[in-house]
């Protein structure tokens, strides 16, 4: 079977879905699930394969969707040319915050970014002629139906995923689980860490700013509660990638999904009590499940082979 | 005028100061180049920070070092890589979740963009270590011995032409041992200079060409191998007076 037919299954699948689950309301979870694959393949090449795991990923999430919503607010401009800006902003800013956090490690770095996503929500909050404050950005979406969206943000994840991929397969990939690894090791390596670490954060950062920037064509307001929720994106990022399966190929987009469906599920059916549920949820998958969904397939897809072959492959190539 | 010859490498005079505790003081020795420098000292006498200096993990307090007629002592570690000075570590550091193959891959990636001219440079170094075999392990699986050898490996994978071995042979049983100085001797043969801390006598003797014995951060004595393990010093720093 040649490599890349599951790949190719999974896309034609994915084409056909919203023509089956025809319901605006089911229309809209699955774009809700693109989005957060997107977010969660942009935060894991940073947190999985690079091992910087950044707890303030909303900053650029929000920096995406405040380009777009600005540009639309203040300048009249399209906010479809915050789908070009936002990343490019997210990425820009991304680049002074990583020369300033990289000097921290480990839990350090993930405070430091922590704090970073709560400076960028209050300055948003505050900075009221810019951002028009807690009141947010209402836009008129020029486009109402569901579906057009739905493969604007598949491409968005095919975009994503095949970013990542190209990035971990090259001298890259090497360099960032090198990094993640052993730090010292790889600089003694002669790796240019702080760099390399840089690049992940830029990626990672671009790629987080281009959800942000389709979330506000998509809902069409936004407000810097919301955007640069750190409960709400920062950390639900997190989830849904250590769901899935760090450091694996289709562990966010597994990870999104789940996430999805099931506080959907809660929601409706628990009420305020669905929080709850989900982190007796998170709890167990930590416990049960620690390296998530797609990481624990392949840790039993590894032991079959080592059995069969006799030998152990093994390798950050893997998913 | 004077003239002067500028050494391979060059390490002159140096000092590092941890707070009040000096690690090491006023160290000087010269190596050319494919030569191989063993350095000696008891327990803490500053082998292991001698190494990380001149990796430019710590900064100096006092002194340079010199390499191939550049000072390096105020480069960072991946320069001072790139520029030709690999090391192994005493306590060993695999990239766990790597591969052994992808671990000496992350070396050969110095000196090359290409996956697959690293893969093929990994390979031959495998095979010159004797770890072929075991190249699609996990590196955090396999055996201290083996583990020792992917540190050489990964270093070699970086193509230095100085290399810093820090305790290869320390925790090898014998067979193991006669292996790990089968490889150093190759890689001396190979033309790479080498600076190597060991305790064993047997690794040191072996293939050391000068030995530098260091105790307290101090040189007690450097020369011929044979003059500076008889030095009554040195003798004395390791047994204690009695034996001196």
């Amino acid at each position: 079977m040649k490599r890349w037919y599951p790949s190719a299954a999974v896309l034609a699948v994915a084409l056909v879905l919203p023509w089956i689950f025809r319901a605006p309301y089911y229309q809209h979870i699955l774009i809700t699930i693109l989005i957060w694959a997107v977010m969660g393949t942009a935060w894991n090449l940073l947190g999985g394969y690079a091992g910087q795991v950044s707890f303030g990923h909303a900053a650029f999430f929000g920096l995406g969707a405040y380009t777009a919503g600005i540009l639309a607010a203040h300048f009249n401009i399209s906010p479809w040319w915050g789908m070009l800006l936002g990343p490019l902003v997210a990425s820009l800013i991304s680049v002074p915050v990583g020369l300033i956090c990289f000097r921290l490690r480990g839990p350090y770095f993930a405070l430091a970014m922590l704090a970073l996503g709560e400076i960028f929500r209050l300055v948003f909050i505050n900075w009221v002629s810019l951002t028009s404050g807690a009141r947010g950005i209402m836009i008129i979406p020029r486009i109402t139906a569901k579906i057009p969206y739905y493969y604007m943000a598949l491409l968005l994840l095919l975009i994503a995923l095949v970013t990542v991929d190209l990035l971990i397969k090259s001298k890259c990939g090497f360099y960032f689980v090198s990094i993640r690894e052993d730090q010292d090791a790889a600089e003694s390596l002669g790796v240019p860490t702080t760099r390399y670490k840089l690049y992940a954060l830029l990626a990672s950062a671009f790629l987080t700013g281009l959800a942000g920037a389709f979330y506000m064509n998509y809902i069409a307001f936004i407000d810097p509660n919301v955007v640069f929720s750190l409960t709400n994106v920062s950390v639900m990022i997190i989830l849904v990638v250590m769901l899935g399966g760090v450091a694996t190929r289709w562990g966010p987009t597994v990870g999104a999904a789940i996430y999805i469906v099931l506080s959907e599920l809660f929601r409706t059916s628990l009420g305020s009590a669905s929080v709850l549920a989900f982190g007796v949820l998170v709890c167990l998958v930590i416990m049960f499940l620690p390296n998530g969904l797609v990481g624990e397939l392949e840790m039993v897809k590894k032991a079959i082979q080592a059995r069969t072959n006799g030998s152990e492959k093994s390798g950050l190539l893997r998913g | 005028m004077e003239v002067r010859k500028v050494a391979f490498f060059e390490v002159k005079h140096i000092v590092k100061n941890f707070g009040g505790l000096c690690a090491v003081n006023d160290i000087s020795f010269t190596l050319e180049k494919g030569r191989v420098l063993g350095l000696i000292g008891p327990n803490g006498s500053g082998k292991t920070t001698l190494f990380n200096l001149i990796n430019g993990f710590f900064p100096l307090t006092a002194g340079e070092i010199h390499f191939k007629g550049r000072r390096i002592d105020l480069l960072p570690t991946h320069m001072i890589c790139t520029l030709g000075i690999a090391r192994t570590f005493q306590v060993v550091k695999p990239l766990k979740r790597m591969s052994v193959l992808e671990n000496v891959m992350a070396g050969a990636f110095l000196r090359t963009a290409s996956v697959s001219v690293a893969r093929q440079r990994a390979l031959e170094i495998l095979d010159f270590c004797d770890l072929s075999g075991k190249r699609e392990m996990d590196a955090g699986k396999l055996t201290i011995a083996d583990r020792k050898r992917l540190e050489i490996a990964r270093a070699l994978a970086t193509e230095p032409e100085l290399l810093l071995l820090d305790e290869t042979a320390a925790g090898l049983n014998p067979k193991e041992t006669e292996e790990a100085v089968e490889i150093i001797r190759k890689i001396r043969d190979a033309g790479i200079a080498i600076i190597i801390v060991e305790h064993k006598m047997k690794v040191i003797m072996g293939v050391s060409e000068k030995i530098l014995a260091i105790n307290f951060g101090r040189e007690i004595v450097q020369g011929e191998p044979r003059e500076v393990i008889n030095h009554p010093e040195v003798i004395k720093a390791y047994l204690g007076d009695y034996y001196a």
